[in-house]
C-alpha cells in the first residue's frame, strides 16, 4: 500500500514523492506542494479532516480525499 | 488633466496587499464592481513627487495566474487585454517576506507577460524575528526586476516605492524564466504560428478557462489544433510548469534569502496548538461566538435607542415647521421613518463588521474555517460558510455579501440559498411581541421560563431549517464545481487598525447605499398605499367616522378616524383581498396587511400592527393589550396558542426582505435563484403555518 500524506500522524515529517494523479488541485502544487519538498503535518481536526499543513515553509489546510493523493515517503 | 501612471497591484492573499493599497492612496479610494460581475473593484489615486500621479487598482488575490475563481479570472482578463483602460504601465508585485518562495510563482508568471514589473517585499520588519536576511542586489538581478522593501505596519519603504513608480520607464519587462521547456515540439511549433505574440500569453488563452471575448480576438484566435487534447495531459502540462517555476525559484532563493532557524519564535505553534485544539479550539471559537452576539444584541442597543428617538425627534420636528399637507406627510411619515429604519441597523454591522475585521486581519478566520469545514461539509456547506452563518444573526445583507472568499460556487450559493433562514435581529421584535401575547408567563422549575425557551427554540428552528435547507439543496443542485478546497493558514498578527477601520467604513457605506434605497422605496410606497384609498369611504373618513360615534373625542376620536382610513386604504383592501389566503392559518385581514407590509422588512410589522389597532403610541404594552383584547368572528381571542404559533413560524421560515432579496440577486446575477428563495421559503412558511394552526386550533 502507498504511503500518502493521509497517514502521516501529527508532528510527523515527510518527503512527498512523484505527483502522479490529476485529482491534486493545481492550486495545491503552486501553494508549494511539490515532488521533493519536505511536508510536516502540524494538526488535525476532529475525524482527521481537514489537515493542517506545512508544506515548503507554506502553511496550509486541506481535506483529506486530497491528502489521500499525495504520495510520501516518511522521514 | 496630466497622464497618470496605470499600476495594478497583484499579490498573494495575506501578503498585506491592501495595507500597501491603503497607505499608497490613504482614504483617496473607491470601491466599486466589474462590470456585470459581482467582484469587488478597489481604486484610488497616489500622488507622486511634482504632480505625478499614479492610478492604483487593487487587484483581486490571486495565488497564480492559473485563475480558479471569479476574482482570479479578473486579474488574466486584465493583464491579456492591452487594449483594456485599466491595463497597466506597470505591475507592482506584493509579497510577504517570509511566503516569498511562494509568492515569487505568480511574480514569475506576471513576469512572463512582458509587463514592467516592481516587486515589493512586504512585512520586512518580521525579518528580525523570524531570522531572515536577504540579498536584495542579487535577487534584483536574478529575478530582473527592482525591489522596494518595505514595512505597511511601520510605514516604511513606501517612499522608495513611489520613485520606483514613478521611474518605471526604466524597468525591465524581459521575463526572467523560460518555464516553457517542458514540451519542446509544441511550444517550437506555437512559436512559429505566432512569431510576434508573447509564448505565455498564448499558453495563457489556451489553457485558462476565461471570458477571452473582450482580448481582441484577431491578436490571439488560436487554432484548434494548438488545443491540449485531453484534461489529464493540460494538467501535466500544468504541473511541469509550475515544477519548472520553482526551480527557477529554488535556486534563485538558495543564493539571496538565508534563514537562521534558531533566531526564529515559535508564536505561531504555541497559537495554533491552543486555538486549533480539539477541545480548546471549539471553546474559544464558541467564547468569541458569544461575545460577537453581546455586541450585536446588547452593546448596540444603545446607539440604536438614539437613532431611534433621533429620528422620531427629525419626523416631530419637520411637522411642527413644515405647513401640513401632503408632501410633508410623506416626508415625516413615509422618508424619515423610512431613512431611520436604515441608519438604525448601522451599530449593528459596524460592530459585527468589526469583529469580522479583527478576526481576518489576526489570521485567526482561518483557524475558524479549519475548525468547522468537516461539520459544515456534511450538508453541502464549506467551512468557510461560518462567517456568513454568523453575520446572519444580525442581517442577511451583510451575511450574503461575506460569502465572497467560498471559492466553490456550489456551497457559495447553498451558503447565501441558506442563509435568510438564521435569525435575524429584524424577526425580534415580531417574535417578542407575539411571545409575550401566546405563551404563558410561566416557570419551569427554578430558572427557565417558557417565554424565554420559546425564543430559544426559535433561533435554533431557524439554525435547523438553515442547515436542513442546505442538506436538501446539497443532494438535488447539481452543480460542477471546479474549485476546491485549500487554505492558507497565514501567520499571526496584530490588526492594522487603519485596514480595519476603512474595512468596516466600507462595508457599512456598501450597506447603508446598496440596501438603503429599497427599504427607502418601499417605505414610501407602502406610505402611499396606506394614505389613499380608492373611494369616499377613505376620503370622507371623519364625516362617517364622527356621525357614527358621537361618544367619542379628541385623541380617542382620531386614533378611531385613522384605523378606519386604513381599512378604507388600498392597503386595507389588500388586506381584505387576501383574507382567504390567510384564514386558514389562523389570521385575519388585519394581520394580513401586517404580512404583507412585512413582506419589505419583517420589523415593520409590529408598526403596522400598531397602526391598524388604532393605538397612538407605539409602546410595547399599550399594543399588546389592544391585540389580546381584539376577537375573531366567535368572540374568542384573535391571538391564541394555534394563531400565535403559526405566526411564529411563519416569520421564522418566510423570506420577507425585500433588500435580501436584491442582495441575493446582486451576488447570483439574477432573478433565478432569488425568486427560487422567495417561493421556497414562503411555500415552506405556509405549509408548516398551516400545519401548525390546524392541528392547535
Amino acid at each position: 500500500m502507498k504511503t500518502t500524506i493521509a497517514d502521516l500522524k501529527i508532528g510527523q515529517r515527510a518527503l512527498i514523492k512523484e505527483i502522479t494523479s490529476d485529482l491534486i488541485p493545481l492550486k495545491l502544487l503552486e501553494m508549494g506542494c511539490l515532488p521533493g519538498n519536505e511536508v510536516q503535518l502540524l494538526q488535525m481536526a476532529p475525524f482527521q479532516c481537514p489537515i493542517y499543513l506545512n508544506v515548503n515553509g507554506s502553511h496550509l489546510a486541506i481535506r483529506k480525499e486530497v491528502a489521500a493523493q499525495i504520495e510520501v515517503q516518511i522521514l | 488633466m496630466a497622464k497618470q501612471i496605470k499600476v495594478s497591484l497583484i499579490g498573494n492573499p495575506n501578503t498585506g496587499k491592501t495595507s500597501v493599497f491603503n497607505l499608497l492612496t490613504g482614504l483617496n479610494q473607491q470601491v466599486g464592481n466589474y462590470p456585470g460581475i459581482t467582484v469587488q473593484k478597489k481604486e484610488g489615486i497616489c500622488k507622486l513627487s511634482r504632480g505625478v500621479k499614479a492610478h492604483i487598482l487593487d487587484l483581486p488575490g490571486t495565488y497564480s495566474l492559473n485563475a480558479s475563481s471569479l476574482d482570479e479570472n479578473v486579474v488574466i482578463e486584465l493583464l491579456l487585454n492591452k487594449k483594456d483602460k485599466d491595463f497597466p504601465d506597470v505591475a507592482v508585485v506584493v509579497s510577504d517576506v517570509e511566503n516569498l518562495k511562494r509568492n515569487l510563482l505568480l511574480f514569475t508568471q506576471i513576469k512572463d507577460l512582458e509587463i514592467p514589473t516592481i516587486l515589493v517585499i512586504n512585512m520586512a520588519d518580521r525579518m528580525k524575528r523570524t531570522g531572515i536576511t536577504l540579498d536584495v542586489p542579487l535577487l534584483e538581478k536574478e529575478l530582473n526586476t527592482k525591489i522596494a522593501l518595505i514595512s505597511a505596519r511601520k510605514n516604511e519603504g513606501i517612499d522608495e516605492l513611489k520613485q520606483l513608480i514613478e521611474s518605471y520607464g526604466t524597468l525591465s519587462s524581459e521575463p526572467c524564466v523560460d518555464a516553457l521547456t517542458f514540451a519542446p515540439d509544441y511550444f517550437e511549433r506555437l512559436k512559429k504560428a505566432f512569431p510576434k505574440q508573447s509564448l505565455y500569453k498564448l499558453w495563457l488563452v489556451i489553457t485558462q478557462d476565461v471570458n477571452f471575448r473582450k482580448i481582441d480576438k484577431q491578436e490571439l484566435d488560436i487554432t484548434p489544433d494548438f488545443q491540449i487534447k485531453s484534461e489529464s495531459e493540460l494538467k501535466r502540462f500544468q504541473q511541469k510548469e509550475t515544477i519548472k517555476r520553482y526551480q527557477f525559484i529554488n535556486n534563485v532563493l538558495k543564493k539571496g534569502l538565508f534563514i537562521d532557524e534558531k533566531a526564529a519564535t515559535g508564536v505561531r505553534a504555541r497559537l495554533d496548538r491552543i486555538l486549533t485544539h480539539k477541545v480548546w479550539g471549539y471553546a474559544i471559537f464558541f467564547a468569541i461566538l458569544l461575545l460577537i452576539f453581546q455586541a450585536i444584541y446588547d452593546w448596540s442597543s444603545y446607539p440604536m435607542d438614539l437613532i431611534d428617538e433621533g429620528f422620531a425627534w427629525l419626523s416631530e420636528v419637520t411637522k411642527s415647521v413644515l405647513p401640513a399637507g401632503p408632501f410633508v406627510d410623506l416626508i415625516t411619515d413615509g422618508i424619515i421613518p423610512g431613512l431611520g429604519g436604515i441608519v438604525i441597523f448601522i451599530p449593528q454591522i459596524a460592530f459585527l463588521f468589526l469583529f469580522i475585521s479583527i478576526l481576518e486581519e489576526s489570521g485567526y478566520m482561518s483557524r475558524v474555517v479549519f475548525l468547522m469545514d468537516r461539520v459544515m461539509r456534511k450538508f453541502g456547506l464549506s467551512g468557510k460558510s461560518v462567517v456568513p452563518l454568523i453575520s446572519g444573526t444580525a442581517c442577511a445583507i451583510p451575511a450574503v455579501m461575506a460569502t465572497r472568499n467560498i471559492e466553490n460556487w456550489k456551497e457559495r450559493l447553498i451558503t447565501i440559498l441558506v442563509v435568510p433562514f438564521t435569525t435575524c435581529s429584524a424577526r425580534l421584535p415580531v417574535y417578542l411581541i407575539i411571545i409575550a401575547l401566546v405563551i404563558p408567563d410561566e416557570k419551569i422549575g427554578w430558572i427557565f421560563s417558557y417565554q424565554s425557551l420559546t425564543l430559544m427554540l426559535l433561533y435554533f428552528i431557524g439554525f435547523l431549517a438553515a442547515v436542513g435547507a442546505s442538506w436538501i439543496l446539497n443532494k438535488t443542485l447539481n452543480i460542477k464545481s471546479k474549485s476546491y478546497f485549500v487554505i492558507e493558514m497565514p501567520g499571526y498578527k496584530v490588526p492594522m487598525f487603519k485596514n480595519v477601520a476603512i474595512n468596516v467604513i466600507e462595508k457599512t457605506k456598501a450597506f447603508v447605499f446598496g440596501a438603503g434605497k429599497i427599504i427607502l422605496a418601499i417605505s414610501i410606497i407602502l406610505w402611499v398605499l396606506a394614505s389613499f384609498g380608492p373611494n369616499e369611504k377613505f376620503s370622507k373618513a371623519e364625516e362617517i367616522v364622527s356621525t357614527a360615534h358621537t361618544n367619542l373625542t379628541g385623541e380617542e376620536l382620531e386614533t378611531e378616524i385613522a384605523s378606519y382610513k386604513l381599512e378604507h386604504s388600498f392597503i386595507g383592501y389588500a388586506g381584505k383581498a387576501i383574507e382567504p389566503i390567510v384564514a386558514p392559518l389562523g389570521y385575519d385581514w388585519k394581520i394580513g396587511i401586517g404580512i404583507i407590509s412585512s413582506f419589505a422588512a419583517r420589523e415593520v410589522f409590529v408598526g403596522t400592527l400598531a397602526t391598524i389597532y388604532s393605538v397612538g403610541s407605539d409602546e410595547e404594552e399599550t399594543i399588546k393589550n389592544r391585540m389580546a383584547a381584539e376577537v375573531d368572528a366567535k368572540g374568542l381571542p384573535l391571538f391564541n396558542l394555534a394563531s400565535g404559533i403559526s405566526l411564529l413560524l411563519f416569520y421564522a421560515f418566510a423570506m420577507q426582505c425585500m433588500s435580501t432579496l436584491a442582495i441575493v440577486k446582486r451576488e447570483t446575477n439574477g432573478w433565478k435563484w432569488p425568486l427560487m428563495q422567495l417561493v421556497f421559503m414562503s411555500l415552506l412558511a405556509y405549509s408548516t403555518a398551516l400545519i401548525a394552526y390546524q392541528i392547535l386550533k
